[in-house]
């Protein structure tokens, strides 16, 4: 590990001072400490956040939920609010990481920790995000876990969250807080980019801005699910996985929410699947009609071809799932 | 820095990069928490804090600042082991013996997050839990062991999980 500055901050006034002046916030650690150890990651200055009062959980006006930044997510999934109206988040932090892990990762941490592509991991190797320019070693090389919608030439690498899939399913507005003073309110497909020529930029987060909270409207109406297909059945990240929210009237479907995790640089969301199914009865057409929406600019890079039957397979699962 | 290791207030000063593992470790000289592949993938450094179980090697020493830390030598000693401890003797819930530590601080806290009706990825119902063989599994799924004594490990918890379940009843 490179030597580095530690400041504790006790408010958000300070946190946000030492943010400005290049520190680089730690929340729980268990992202950022494993990539320092790798020196994937070399800030000179830890900002240690995880003293500030931004750990409720609360109903807001409007039927929705406010979730601090530094709320666990172990706390987050329990949380009667939650598992009662948002059951397709608590499914999705339970099916993330270990427990332990769950205790100490935070909701601003899980949005913005990085991609577990081997590649990134290992600094001997090629990798435009660590190192701009240098090249991308998982493009012809072993890019199983690696992403089939969205990805550019310079970076295939796929979002981990779990939380972050049933987030943008739901709707969330990250609020942010900025050393200038002020607040930002970004969804959360706003907060992410695509990698484009630029892989290294993940986040349209300026300098030194500090999420602060997850704003949750009303829940959507209709049955909730989260999927997870991964190469263990427990701790492991997800190769696919769907959150998903359908109502049905009278066997016609009403409202579709589907976002999806593995499959992307940022977690996914497909108006066009949404699309293809609201209005349908629901069954086998509109189900596959939807999955051919979400796929059909979807490119395979060999090793993780795959995807694009698993990702098809496990939409239609989970639509067969909520609609029975 | 000041942190409270299984009740004994210690001044311990160290580079901030230093793990709370490597502390426990090296400069307290508490070898229980074991490092096993010291990036949050194996457990074996599974410590307790302020009640939680947590991977010491994926937390620097210096976010602890006032915290009150228990590891596997502040559970239970070899006159008075932990229930938990003497529940893994019994079932020879190991055999080197290194994820051990880990296992045990972790199923202590294990079971304190199902008394608090914390649900799990294979629970039916976020609402209501039912600590069967599958549960255990899934919320141990954060330690492993190398020597697969699994069988044996959930045998041990489950015994400690049934008598907290009978003396509750009893009660
Ligand atoms: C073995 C292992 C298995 C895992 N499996 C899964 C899995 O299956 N699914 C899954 O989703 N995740 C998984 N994870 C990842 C885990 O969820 C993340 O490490 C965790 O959510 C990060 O949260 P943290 O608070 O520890 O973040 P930190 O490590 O503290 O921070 C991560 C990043 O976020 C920034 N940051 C943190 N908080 C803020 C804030 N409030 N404002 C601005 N910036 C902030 C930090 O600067 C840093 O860049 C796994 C991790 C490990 C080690
Ligand atoms: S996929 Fe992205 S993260 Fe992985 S090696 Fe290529 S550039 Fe780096
Ligand atoms: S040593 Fe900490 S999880 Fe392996
Ligand atoms: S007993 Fe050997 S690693 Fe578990």
């Amino acid at each position: 590990m490179k030597p580095f500055d530690f400041v504790r901050a006790e408010t958000v006034e300070e946190a946000l001072a030492a943010g400005a002046n290049g520190g680089r916030y730690i929340a729980g650690g268990t992202n950022l400490v494993d990539l320092m150890k790798l020196q994937v990651e070399t800030p000179d200055k830890l900002v240690y956040i995880s003293r500030l009062a931004l750990d409720g959980v609360e109903q807001i006006d409007g039927g929705g939920v406010r979730i601090g930044a530094l709320v666990p997510n172990s706390d987050l999934a329990a949380h009667p609010l939650i598992r009662t109206h948002y059951p397709m988040l608590s499914r999705a932090l339970l099916a993330g990481a270990s427990a332990q892990l769950r205790n100490k990762a935070s909701v601003g941490g899980n949005l913005l920790q990085r991609t577990r592509c081997y590649y990134f991991y290992e600094t001997a190797a090629a990798c435009n995000k660590r190192e701009p320019g240098s090249g991308c070693d998982a493009i012809g090389g072993f890019n199983r876990i690696h992403a089939v919608l969205g990805a550019s030439a310079s970076c295939i690498a796929t979002h981990p969250s779990d939380m972050a899939v049933a987030l943008r399913a739901l709707d969330a507005i990250v609020v942010t807080a900025l050393p200038e003073g002020g607040e930002r309110r970004i969804a959360l497909g706003d907060l992410y980019r695509l990698p484009g020529d630029t892989p290294e930029i993940e986040t349209n987060l300026k300098p030194g801005e500090l999420i602060v909270a997850i704003e949750l409207p009303a829940p959507p109406p209709g049955r909730q699910l989260y999927r997870k297909v991964r190469d263990r059945a427990s701790y492991a990240f997800a190769l696919v996985s769907v959150a998903a929210a359908i109502a049905v009237e009278n066997g016609v479907i009403t409202s579709a929410r589907l976002a999806f995790g593995g499959l992307a640089p940022m977690p996914w969301r497909s108006a066009e699947a949404e699309a293809a199914l609201v209005g349908q009865p629901a069954g086998t057409d509109a189900f596959e009609a939807a999955a051919g929406a979400l796929l059909k600019d979807a490119r395979g890079y060999g090793h993780n071809d795959f995807k694009i039957v698993l990702a098809r397979r496990t939409l239609i699962a989970s639509l067969r799932d909520l609609t029975a | 820095m000041r942190i409270t290791v299984n009740g004994q207030v210690r001044e311990v000063e160290a580079d901030p990069r230093t793990t709370l593992l490597d502390l426990l470790r090296e400069y307290i000289g508490l070898t229980g928490a074991k490092k096993g592949c010291d990036h949050g993938q194996c457990g074996a450094c599974t410590v307790l804090v302020d009640g939680r179980r947590i991977n010491s090697c994926l937390s620097l020493a210096v976010m602890h600042e006032g915290d009150e830390v228990v590891t596997i030598e502040g559970l239970g000693t070899p006159d008075h082991l932990s229930p938990l401890q003497a529940a893994f003797l019994h079932h020879d819930g190991f055999q080197c013996g290194y994820c051990t530590p880990g296992q045990i601080c972790s199923a202590t806290a294990m079971l304190d997050e199902v008394a608090k009706g914390w649900a799990s990825h294979v629970s039916d119902d976020l609402d209501r839990i039912e600590l069967d063989d599958m549960e255990i599994r899934e919320r141990m799924s954060g330690n492993i062991c190398r020597c697969s004594a699994y069988p044996t490990i959930v045998a041990a918890i489950r015994e400690v999980a049934d008598a907290e379940r009978l003396a509750e009843a009893a009660e």
